[in-house]
């Protein structure tokens, strides 16, 4: 394995390079699944039969807070790559831990809305428009709670083995993932929230 | 639990088939313990990353998925022969037109490509594996147990029968009550998923893995070809996990998307499926655009007419193969600007495609032309393929549709484009990349007779059909009375239908037989190539090559064989491969079990699957195996051996 020391650690060898920008190609792939499920949901917000419409739905309270949760999230993993590159792991491994906590606090927030939402009687069975709304959601949902495994298992690997060409690469990808559910979740603030609020 | 649900009733030919299953399974247990090949099979096979490896096996299942749908086929050409058939009842007809459209489709075609492309395109490249050799297993198990998912579902529970674009409101739970479109679901979304890894790792190791020197522009036309089909994989396969997912939501747990109450609707369905679908078709299409290029310059002994112009018509195709989709529901109530617009988009794919045909025949004139088997397959599959282009731009044409839509004259020219378009494909460069990967042709008298038996059967078989369409016989009716006339031209498309099936026949004994009486080769480059692949020695060694070879001109083997302009300079030195693993072989079993529960609606067990395949990922991850190194001696002995000199 040649390591190539001009490069970040995340980048030094060519598995690792290689690795990057499969995943970079993989998020490529993510864009037009979450563009289906937004067009799916766009197609289907109007047609709530009998069940109840978004206004009717939606608090604006906890979607604040879970979003702030995400968007700082955002920032501490940023953190912990720096940290990462500094070669400070205890600090990464503080700033990886509080992201996931907030992840978890993100999905602790988003499964007591959909329990709420079930008990106003609005279910996945309801009506076109829920049954949309629940599978954008959940599918984001899914994402961040595989992603909260994801980087437990990473965090078990660095505080093992440490900061070396083969975590490094795995905590930076999982980086680009936890970003790139922040941006989803842009879009689903914007599109399904503050769209259904108004 | 209700065991009833597992029972199919009442079909003769439903229990034979499984008395056959099982008696092959025993069969080939069986025969792994008397001759004692579980550890050979384990330790060669299953746990293999070898991408050479992984698309022999590709191919082999594509192999049997050919006969698995050849025999659906034969079944409905039967069914159809006469009026009045008492062969198969409606229902099993449904099922078998149903499943037969998406093996062929996707468990055959797709596959076999996947196969070739797995071989070729790293040897193609001059790199010494796939850039994920891993993850490619875990793409090939996840295919073959989608495939094997969807392929018990004849006989425990029953066969989607809702056609295989499975059409809401007709493919719901409502008015498809068997476990059958759950299976297509299922085994399509797991297979899917395989095939979305596959498009991301080819394009990793195309774009990042080719030899020094080796541009953009000086990549062999398969190369270009597979690489924008990946590309379509990316952006076209995840619009079917989304319409799989919904589809599942709606059939296990009562979601309201493509009902027919509650605000569901109903052409979202045919929209998402489409919006896939027909990418799809392009995604077997053009690396067969691609196989024939490389078969043409080399069975004309010269460069391939037209490079430039022949990228750009595939990334155009690629592009418009998006644009495109709702043509395949012109009479379904759309407006007349939108009716226009996707027929425009339509007929436009016919200019690049035209290009395309133009540069074969412009690379054919004034080439030293030898007609091998591939050649014979590639001669043939050019007019074949154009009646196939014509008819749909016919089809394109959205007021003229209202006539052929849903007849049999859609039949035959989908038949017209894909068979040439695709089979044809597949065997030229199953005939063409054999010796590459076995060390041995296969026999050319056989494969000629194998050629005409299938050439001429297909014409026979699916010309007809274009007439049964413009008759008004529309497509998957399962019996017809006398009076329609629609009986001779039948008849005639079922004895085109054996003639194939003896054609296949015949291709799969020269297998056995070459592999029995051909002498070995011992040139490793048996056709005068072009490209790298036959710059190693045949059968071709687990580290590929053993010195990266260095690119300077397009069709770098033959300018090497030409002009004398070196490919291997460097030493040998010791080359790293990675380690066998059974862990995406167990993924793949994992897999299998989580889509036979969800089919059933079993919550428990499909929960514990799950969790396994949690596990396993994990399992994964923490993985800390580096692989081996070949040491430079090891090399050098081996490249020796193969090149029959002594050690």
């Amino acid at each position: 394995m040649k390591i190539d020391a001009s490069k970040p650690l995340e980048y030094s060898t060519e598995e690792n390079s290689n690795k990057i920008f499969g995943f970079w190609v993989f998020l490529g792939a993510e864009i037009p699944l979450f563009a289906t499920l937004f067009t799916v949901y766009l197609v289907m917000v109007d047609r709530f039969a009998s069940g109840p419409s978004g206004s009717e739905l939606f608090e604006i309270g906890p979607v604040l807070i879970e979003t702030f949760l995400l968007l700082s999230s955002s920032f501490t993993i940023g953190l912990a790559i720096h940290a990462m590159r500094l070669g400070y792991k205890k600090a990464m491994m503080v700033f990886m831990a509080i992201t996931l906590l907030m992840g978890l606090g993100f999905i602790g927030i988003e499964i007591d809305e959909f329990f709420t939402y079930v008990h106003e009687g609005a279910t996945l069975q309801t009506s076109g428009f829920l049954s949309s709304l629940f599978v954008l959601l959940g599918t984001h949902g899914a994402h961040v709670s595989f992603g909260f495994l994801w980087g437990a298992a990473i965090m078990i690997q660095i505080w093992r083995q440490g900061i070396n060409p083969a975590t490094a690469n795995k905590a930076f990808i999982f980086s680009l993932f936890w970003h790139f559910l922040d941006v989803v979740w842009i879009f689903i603030f914007s599109f399904v929230y503050l769209k259904g609020l108004m | 639990m209700d065991l009833d649900k597992f029972k199919v009733h009442g079909e003769p030919l439903i229990y034979g088939a499984m008395i056959s299953i099982a008696l092959a399974t025993i069969g080939i247990l069986v025969g792994l313990t008397y001759f004692k090949k579980w550890g050979y099979l384990w330790r060669e096979w299953l746990t293999t990353v070898d991408h050479k490896k992984i698309g022999v096996m590709y191919i082999l299942a594509a192999l049997l998925m050919l006969f698995r749908g050849g025999v659906d086929a034969m079944m409905m050409r039967l069914q159809t022969a006469a009026p009045e058939m008492k062969f198969l009842d409606a229902q099993h007809y449904n099922e078998v037109f149903t499943t037969h459209g998406l093996i062929m489709i996707l468990f055959m075609a797709m596959p076999f490509i996947i196969g070739l492309m797995n071989v070729i395109i790293p040897l193609q490249i001059g790199a010494r594996d796939v850039a994920f050799p891993r993850l490619n297993a875990v793409s090939f198990w996840l295919f073959f147990m989608g495939a094997m998912l969807l392929n018990i579902s004849f006989v425990i529970g029953g066969s989607p029968d809702a056609g295989w674009s499975a059409y809401f409101p007709l493919a719901s739970l409502e008015f498809s009550p068997t476990v059958g479109n759950n299976y297509y679901s299922l085994a399509l979304q797991i297979s899917g998923i395989g095939t979305l890894i596959t498009g991301v790792n080819f394009i990793v190791t195309i774009l990042k893995m080719r030899a020094p020197g080796m541009t953009l522009m000086k990549m062999p036309m398969f190369t270009w070809s597979v690489l924008i089909t990946n590309i379509i994989i990316v952006f076209a396969f995840p619009v079917l996990t989304v319409a799989l997912a919904l589809m599942m939501f709606d059939r296990l747990f009562g979601s309201q998307f493509f009902t027919m109450a509650n605000g569901g609707m109903d052409m979202l369905w045919a929209n998402l499926f489409w919006v896939w679908g027909h990418p799809e078709v392009y995604i077997v299409i053009l690396p067969a655009f691609g196989i024939y290029s490389e078969i043409i310059a080399t069975f004309s002994k010269k460069n391939l007419y037209g490079y430039t112009s022949m990228v750009v018509s595939m990334l155009l195709i690629s592009l418009l193969s998006f644009l495109v989709w709702a043509h395949h529901f012109y009479t379904m109530g759309q407006g007349v600007m939108v009716n226009s617009f996707f027929s425009i988009t339509t007929m436009a794919i016919a200019v690049p495609t035209g290009v395309k045909i133009f540069n074969w025949l412009f690379t054919l004139r004034k080439g030293r032309i030898t007609f091998t088997t591939p050649m014979l397959y590639t001669l043939a599959f050019i007019p074949i393929f154009t009646i196939g282009g014509v008819t749909g731009v016919m089809l394109a044409m959205a007021s003229a549709d209202y006539q052929y839509h849903n007849t049999m004259f859609l039949v035959a020219h989908f038949h017209y484009v894909l068979i040439p378009g695709a089979v044809f494909a597949v065997i030229a460069g199953f005939h063409y990349w054999f010796p590459k990967v076995f060390g041995f042709r296969l026999n050319e008298r056989l494969g000629k007779h194998a050629f005409w038996w299938i050439i001429i059967s297909f014409n026979v078989t699916f010309f007809p059909l274009f007439f049964l369409g413009l008759m008004g016989m529309t497509r998957r009716m399962y019996t017809y009375s006398e009076e329609t006339g629609f009986g001779p031209l039948n008849m005639l498309s079922f004895a085109g239908a054996v003639g194939l099936a003896i054609g296949f026949v015949i291709l799969v004994y020269n297998i056995y037989w070459s592999t029995r009486y051909m002498p070995r080769d011992t040139t490793s480059d048996p056709w005068d190539g072009r490209t790298l692949e036959w710059a190693t020695p045949s059968p071709i060694p687990a580290y590929n090559f053993a010195i990266v070879p260095k690119v300077q001109t397009r069709d770098a083997f033959w300018s090497a064989k030409q002009d004398n302009i070196p490919l291997f300079e460097d030493k040998i030195t010791k080359i790293h491969l990675p380690n066998n693993t059974g862990k995406p072989f167990i993924l793949g079993v994992i897999f299998f079990f989580l889509g036979f529960f969800l089919v059933f609606s079993m919550w428990i067990p499909a929960i514990v699957a799950g969790i396994g395949i949690i596990i396993m990922l994990a399992a994964m991850s923490f993985d800390r195996d580096h692989g081996f190194y070949v040491s430079a001696e090891e090399v050098i002995a081996t490249e020796k051996k193969l090149r029959g000199e002594t050690v």
